[in-house]
């Protein structure tokens, strides 16, 4: 990786711990913890299907959280301070800040996510003593997460690039609902006609499908995951993150800092 | 040689909502500056010096026309590894301590990983901040962040350095400290481009000055040349009690501070008011021509368009 890019990724890492970012691991702790007890006490043979898909998906909601919220902020605020002067007056090219400020709050998530993983593992062993052999399918499940924290951050980075944070943030929280039900708006183009058929197609394909990403359910109830779904989420992630990357490239080069 | 040539720079925004008109920021600008010196772009507040800083630091895209720093287009990641860049009222990354953000942009730069730390260390003394290196920026006052951005601007050891207000937010102490240090970067043969709208620091430090107003450059020239020019008439200074009746007759009007009186004239009679000080026995100081200061030029060069634009309402 080039140097650069690597230096304003680590000071955006940086930023977001010493931002106090990770404080919300704490919150996630506690919530595991009270979980894990409250369910060992009212579940009977389902306390593992309830801490996983509780778990799981307060690793994905607290994830995406952080990832629209500091996203938003990663080029705005930076225009807004000033701080971005004294960056881009130095031999630093924009796309390499765009790159860099993507790869610093991708990491931060990355770190989030692997304690909030430990978080989820230790409350199920709480609850069931041991693991079992289909628990490793968790680990898949929390690669789909990391994969959909990707797919928003590209896209909190390419609203903020032309527009103001709340705007960006609409716009990606939006995204992010609809990209949920992605699979069921291509049942509803594929049963629509005429012009609002090709509309929500066109719809359909453009929107993140965070659908396909969510293996949650799948895994609570252990059922295996796929190696072409695996082979086929990390490649659509990891398109449709660059596309976003290119578009936020694409415009904040042409963007006067006034 | 050109540090810097600056060719037919020019922007227009385009400002409104929904009905977008043109406004111009900068009016086609041609200027070149030589390496070695320090140089001066002066204009009241709103002049369009930070607008020509940005298009020259590659922040803003200029709508017409094209400058060239060391030769390089301002674009080029070459050039901008040998220029330094304060700008006005810096703000920092407030999580970052002064020698951890020093140490980040050294490494921005291209200074090599082992140097980063002593750069740092040695920047953050000679701007006077050596006791505050491990301190966050957010604790910092407005004087010590102006200090940090200098040392920032600095420390890669750059051939052309810009800086868009240097003096703003500094105490006179400060003040002099950054003119002594932009005299250290001119002897060492850096080129210092700094815009103000304090015409003394100007007058003080720069070899060079240009005058931009309303977008428009009124005026380009070197500072003694601007200076030099005699305005027939002498400043005289004496001690005394009192101002002699015959000194009032040859149309001098006369300052008193304390037992120190001040009086400009005309210096045909200079020689008429001298004689008129030894007759009442006062003590004389000073007889000085009286020379155009820059602010003089100054005023004179913002005058015109600002008398055709009253005109105009």
């Amino acid at each position: 990786m080039n140097s650069r890019i690597g230096l304003i990724a680590s000071n955006t890492f940086r930023e977001a711990v010493r931002d106090r970012v990770l404080y919300n691991l704490i919150a996630f702790a506690l919530l595991m913890s009270g979980a894990a007890i409250l369910v060992g006490q009212i579940s009977i043979d389902i306390e593992r299907l309830v801490v996983i898909n509780l778990g799981l998906t307060a690793v994905s909601l607290f994830g995406i959280v952080i990832a629209i919220f500091i996203g938003i902020g990663l080029v705005s605020k930076e225009i807004e301070r000033r701080t971005l002067y004294t960056v881009l007056s130095r031999p630093v090219r924009r796309w390499e800040f765009i790159a860099g400020k993507f790869m610093g709050l991708a990491g931060t998530l990355v770190v989030n996510t692997f304690f909030m993983a430990i978080g989820v593992f230790g409350a199920l062993l709480y609850v069931s003593h041991h693991f079992q052999a289909p628990d490793r399918w968790l680990l898949v499940a929390l690669y789909f997460i990391v994969l959909q924290f990707l797919i928003i951050t590209s896209l909190a980075l390419f609203f903020s690039s032309f527009s103001s944070p709340l705007m960006s943030a609409v716009f990606a929280f939006a995204l992010f609902v609809i990209g949920t039900f992605a699979e069921d708006l291509r049942g509803f183009a594929g049963m629509a006609s005429g012009v609002a058929r090709w509309l929500a197609t066109g719809a359909a394909y453009l929107v993140p499908n965070f659908s396909a990403l969510n293996v949650i359910s799948s895994v609570a109830h252990q059922q295996p995951v796929s190696g072409q779904l695996i082979l086929y989420n990390t490649a659509y992630a990891l398109i449709y993150t660059t596309m976003a990357l290119c578009g936020a490239v694409l415009i904040f080069e042409r963007r006067n800092l006034k | 040689m050109t540090a810097i040539e600056i060719l037919g720079l020019e922007k227009i925004y385009n400002v409104g909502f929904w009905r977008k008109r043109p406004k111009c920021a900068l009016r086609p600008l041609h200027m070149q500056v030589e390496e070695g010196e320090i140089f001066g772009f002066l204009g009241p507040n709103g002049a369009g010096k930070t607008t020509t800083l940005k298009m020259l630091m590659g922040l803003v895209f200029p709508t017409s026309g094209s400058a060239r720093i060391l030769g390089m287009e301002t674009n080029d990641p070459r050039m901008k590894a040998q220029i330094g860049f304060l700008p006005e009222q810096p703000y920092f990354y407030d999580y970052l301590t002064a020698r951890e953000l020093l140490e980040y942009y050294a490494g921005l730069s291209g200074v090599p990983a082992k140097e980063r730390s002593r750069r740092s260390q040695e920047m953050l003394e000679r701007v006077g901040l050596h006791d505050a290196g491990g301190l966050q920026l957010r604790k910092f006052s407005k004087g010590m962040l102006q200090r940090v951005g200098i040392a920032q601007a600095i420390l890669h050891e750059p051939k052309v350095v810009f800086f868009d207000e240097p003096m703003s937010g500094l105490d006179p102490m400060g003040r002099r400290e950054v003119r002594d240090l932009m005299d250290q970067l001119r002897q060492e043969g850096k080129t210092v481009f700094f815009c103000t709208h304090i015409l003394s620091d100007a007058e003080a430090l720069c070899d060079r000055v240009a005058i931009i107003h309303l977008g428009e450059l009124r005026g380009v020239g070197s500072v003694a040349d601007l200076t030099s020019s005699v305005q027939n008439r002498v400043e005289l200074i004496w001690q005394g009690p009192s101002v002699p009746s015959s000194l009032r007759a040859l149309g001098a009007e006369p300052h008193v501070a304390g037992s120190t009186v001040r009086a400009i004239l005309l210096e045909a009679n200079q020689d008429a008011a001298i004689e008129a000080l030894r007759r009442e026995r006062l003590r004389l100081i000073s007889v000085v021509p009286v020379r155009t200061s820059l602010e003089d030029y100054f005023v004179q060069k913002l005058k015109p368009a600002e008398s055709v634009a009253g005109g105009r309402q």
